[in-house]
This record gives C-alpha cells, structure tokens and sequence, in this order.
C-alpha cells in the first residue's frame, strides 16, 4: 500500500521513525507494525516489558450524573455496579444482538465514565452512542485530542512507579486513578490486551512525547522495548483476545464469539433480548482455538471437516511464546468441542488442525 | 545494508543461486529474510520434484504472511534442507549458509544468463554501495 495523504499520524509518529519502526496503514493512521521485529517484541512482553502506542484508540467521555446509567444501557457487561475507579470490558451490540464494536468502559468518576473504543470504529460508535444516549447527558468524543500509551508486561508496575509514583502499583486488575506521569496529568487502568500484566496511560496528545520518552528511559535497565501492532497481535491472539472486524463484528452474535460471559442478561441493554435469544436457542455455531500442525492459518482461510468446507478462521498466526500455529475459526457447535480433529484449508491442501481449549496462553499467577 | 554475497546469482524475485558443478544450491536473499520478518513456517518440494525457473518452489510464511518461493533455475530436487523445515529462524539468522532451501540438479545451464550478478541485485534492491558475506 503507498502512503495515504490522508492518513493520520499519532503525537508519537516521529519517536517512532527515530526507533526504527516499519511504519504501516491501520484504521486511517500510519502506525508502527514492528521496531526490532515481531518474535523479539512478543518475548520482550512476556518476559520483561513493552512500550505500545495506541494512540488511534478512541476515547469517549460521559459526563453526567445519570453517566453510569446511562452506559449501562448501551453496554452488555455490568457497568451500573463499577464502583469509581473501576473498569469492566463489554459490548456494545445492535437491537439484532450482533456486535457494534468491543470496548472497556472505565468508572473515572462519581458523574464521569470513559469509554475506549476501536480506532476503526470511533465515528460509527459515535452515531450510535449518539442515536440512543438521552440529551441530558454531556458526551464528547475526545479521540483526537488523547494520546494512549500501554506498558505492559511482568516488569510494567515496576518501570511505571518510577515516573508516575507508587501508588500505580496498588491499583488492582482494571484499576483506574488519576495520577501525574512524568509531570503530566494523567489518567492510569490497570488494563491491556497482552495476556500479561501491565497498564494504559492516557495523557493529552500534548504530553505524550515527553510520557513516551520517560518511560523508555525509566525501562531502559528492564529491558523495555517499543512493540508494534504486530506483536500486539501475536500476544492478544495467543490470549484469545477477540480483534473487532476479524472475530467479532456485525454478522456476529456474542454468544457464538464465545463473549456470553460479557453480556449481563438480568438487566436491560440495546440487543438484550436478541442476545437471551441467542443463548436460548444455542449457536449453530462457535468460535474454536484451533492448532494447525503443518502450516500457518491466516484470516479468511476455510476450515474443512472430512473434506467438506464448514467455517472460517477469523484469526491466525505463529504464537511465538506457544510455539504452534494457532487460530481462532467459527465452526459448527457440534464441531467445537476440544479435541475434535479438522482441517484449515492453507494453499488447496487442508492441514491438520485440533480444537484446544483457550485461551491458548495463559500467564503464571 | 543487506548483504549479498558476490559469488552468487540472483533472481529479481529475491532468490540466490549457488552453483557446484551441476549442482546449485537455492535460498532466499538477506533483503528478502528482512522484508519478511521472522520466518515462522518453510514449505518445500520433495526431493525428486521437478521445479521450473521462475515458477513457484514453494512458500515461507512469517508471522505477517505468506510469500511464494521461486525457483530461479530448472531441474530436479536432490536435496532438501530439513533443518530449515525444523528451524525456519535459519532463514533470518544464516540466509546464504544454514539456511538454504534445497538442491537442485541444474537442467539448463544456459538459464543462469538470466539471472542478476551481486552487483545487478544490490542495484534492483536499491542498494548500490558495499559488499556482502554471510
């Protein structure tokens, strides 16, 4: 692809170049893909520490006394009961039960609830915030003025309290405070989507360089590195952590995407009754972690049983810490269950492939 | 700077060719194992295949994608690199020595002609300056 005029760059794009980073397109910014390389960055998650730029996220704010309930509306998971300081991941779905978009919603205050949504998903999201969010509550769309900045990884806590202070380190799993980063105001979640242990700051475009620079100078003796949206990718998936527009979008329901755990059916959301539904009636098919012995499976591939075409891999990949290629595929329910023996169809041949259970790593507690 | 080695021939699609008596060694170029990242998965013709010049010889996948091997001569497969279907990382850390593809016995000398020299690939990579080795 040649560069876009009309992409948009993050307030890190040239700490980026200056890294050595490959940049690429994603959802309409130029983002980077890989620094030193896509294994090196995984391992460095793993094992020490990484530095993300997620900058082309997008942040909503809610402001209002009602903020809380009315989120809790547009949202599957239980956000009515976040109490401040409290973060919680959830859905929002259409009124056919399929998935708007994937979001984590953070409680940041008595009367204020910051939602973060996928980058590609930021103006759709807002129009659909917007067509069912009652006037009296104030919502800003603050994506383009908001830098965020993940470390993430086994040493995360350690290299972030030297610049934003102990009190990072008490916040609990999906703990959220505001705190002062490198003399930047910032607001801090005990959040990531790694599978390791780690933290998302968010600061003012503004401050990002200077929060970016410190935190790679804070890590340098703990082996921090910068990790593209390759590596990223590799981690969530060994994770089995859904990515919007592969595992999950609007063709697809949350119970078949494995996400019934997000959606709380004793309260009333938009698409509840599709999704109790859903869940009533069972899927006629499920999301499976998938090992393929031979071969790495790749979005769009077909999955075979007996020959026979019967699904799709929505996501797949090396995992470098797993050591197997491994894939997430929607197959019949009856083709689901861990152990079942299929096939991904890679290059007219169809490779051997096993249900596992998922997530396909989990870390050490 | 990538390297490339002068006493090899090369192919525009990234393939190099080393030849020893009718024998020629083939693998993929340090620029080509750089543009494709980590090198996670190698797919290779048995040996006694038969491959032709410029048409696939199989396929090495990074953690990105998947990208075909062409064979930069004619002839039959001899050997294989077994150790390079083992260990694909061979692709990236020695692409000129562990990390060969297979052997092929050469059918037609004559198609060398149509292959690079060192200093033919380091300009159709865009880089002119510099020497190579493994």
């Amino acid at each position: 692809m040649t560069t876009d005029a009309a992409l948009r760059r993050t307030p890190l794009y040239e700490e980026h170049r200056a890294l050595g980073a490959r940049m690429v397109p994603f959802a309409g910014y130029e983002m980077p893909i890989q620094y030193a390389g896509i294994v090196a960055e995984h391992r460095a998650v793993r094992e020490a520490a990484g530095l993300f730029d997620l900058s082309h996220m997008g942040e909503f704010h809610f402001d209002a006394p009602s903020a809380l309930a009315a989120v809790d509306r547009l949202v599957s998971s239980d956000i009515a009961g976040l109490a401040v300081g409290q973060a919680r991941y959830g859905l929002l779905c259409n009124e056919r039960g399929t998935i708007v978009d994937d979001v984590i919603v953070y409680r940041t205050g008595a009367d204020h609830v910051l939602m973060v949504v996928n980058a590609a998903n930021v103006d759709k999201d807002e129009a659909h915030v917007r067509r069912h969010l009652k006037k009296d509550v104030g919502f800003v769309d603050r994506s383009a003025d908001t830098a965020l900045i993940a470390i993430q990884g086994p040493r995360a806590a350690d290299i972030l309290v030297r610049i934003a202070g102990g009190s990072v380190a008490a916040l609990p799993p999906f703990g959220v405070k505001s705190a002062r980063a490198a003399g930047a105001e910032a607001t801090i979640a005990r959040t990531g989507y790694t599978g390791e242990d780690g933290f998302e700051v968010f600061v003012d475009n503004a401050d990002a360089v200077q929060v970016w620079q410190a935190l790679l100078v804070a890590g340098r003796g703990d082996a921090l590195v910068p990790v593209g949206l390759g590596a990223r990718d590799t981690l969530r998936l060994e994770a089995r952590f859904s990515l919007y527009g592969n595992d999950i979008d609007e063709t697809t329901g949350p119970i078949e995407a494995g996400l019934g755990w997000t959606c709380k059916l004793d309260k009333d959301f938009i698409g509840r009754d599709a999704v109790a539904k859903q869940k009533a009636d069972g899927p006629k098919r499920r999301i499976a972690g998938l090992v393929v012995d031979g071969g790495v499976a790749r979005h769009g591939y077909d999955v075979t049983s007996e020959g026979k075409v019967i699904g799709q891999v929505t996501s797949g990949t090396y995992g470098p810490t797993v050591a197997q290629n491994i894939a997430l595929a929607y197959v019949p329910t009856d083709l689901s269950k861990v152990g079942t023996t299929l096939a991904v169809r890679i290059r007219e041949k169809d490779v051997p492939a096993t249900v596992v259970k998922t997530p396909f790593y989990r870390r050490a507690q | 700077m990538s390297r490339v080695p002068d006493d090899l021939r090369y192919s525009k699609e990234h393939e190099w060719v080393r030849l020893n008596g009718d024998t020629a060694t083939i693998g993929i170029t340090h620029f080509a194992s750089e543009q494709l990242g980590d090198v996670v998965f190698v797919e290779l013709p048995e040996k006694s295949a038969s491959v032709r010049q410029f048409a696939s010889l199989g396929v090495v996948e990074s953690v990105k994608a998947a990208s075909d091997i062409y064979s930069p001569i004619s002839g039959e497969v001899v050997e294989r690199n077994v150790k390079v279907i083992e260990k694909p990382e061979l692709v990236n850390t020695s692409p000129y020595e562990q990390g060969w593809m297979v052997k092929v016995k050469l059918a037609d000398k004559g198609e060398l002609s149509k292959l690079m020299s060192a200093q033919d690939y380091r300009a159709h990579i865009g880089e002119t300056a510099g020497a190579g080795g493994d």
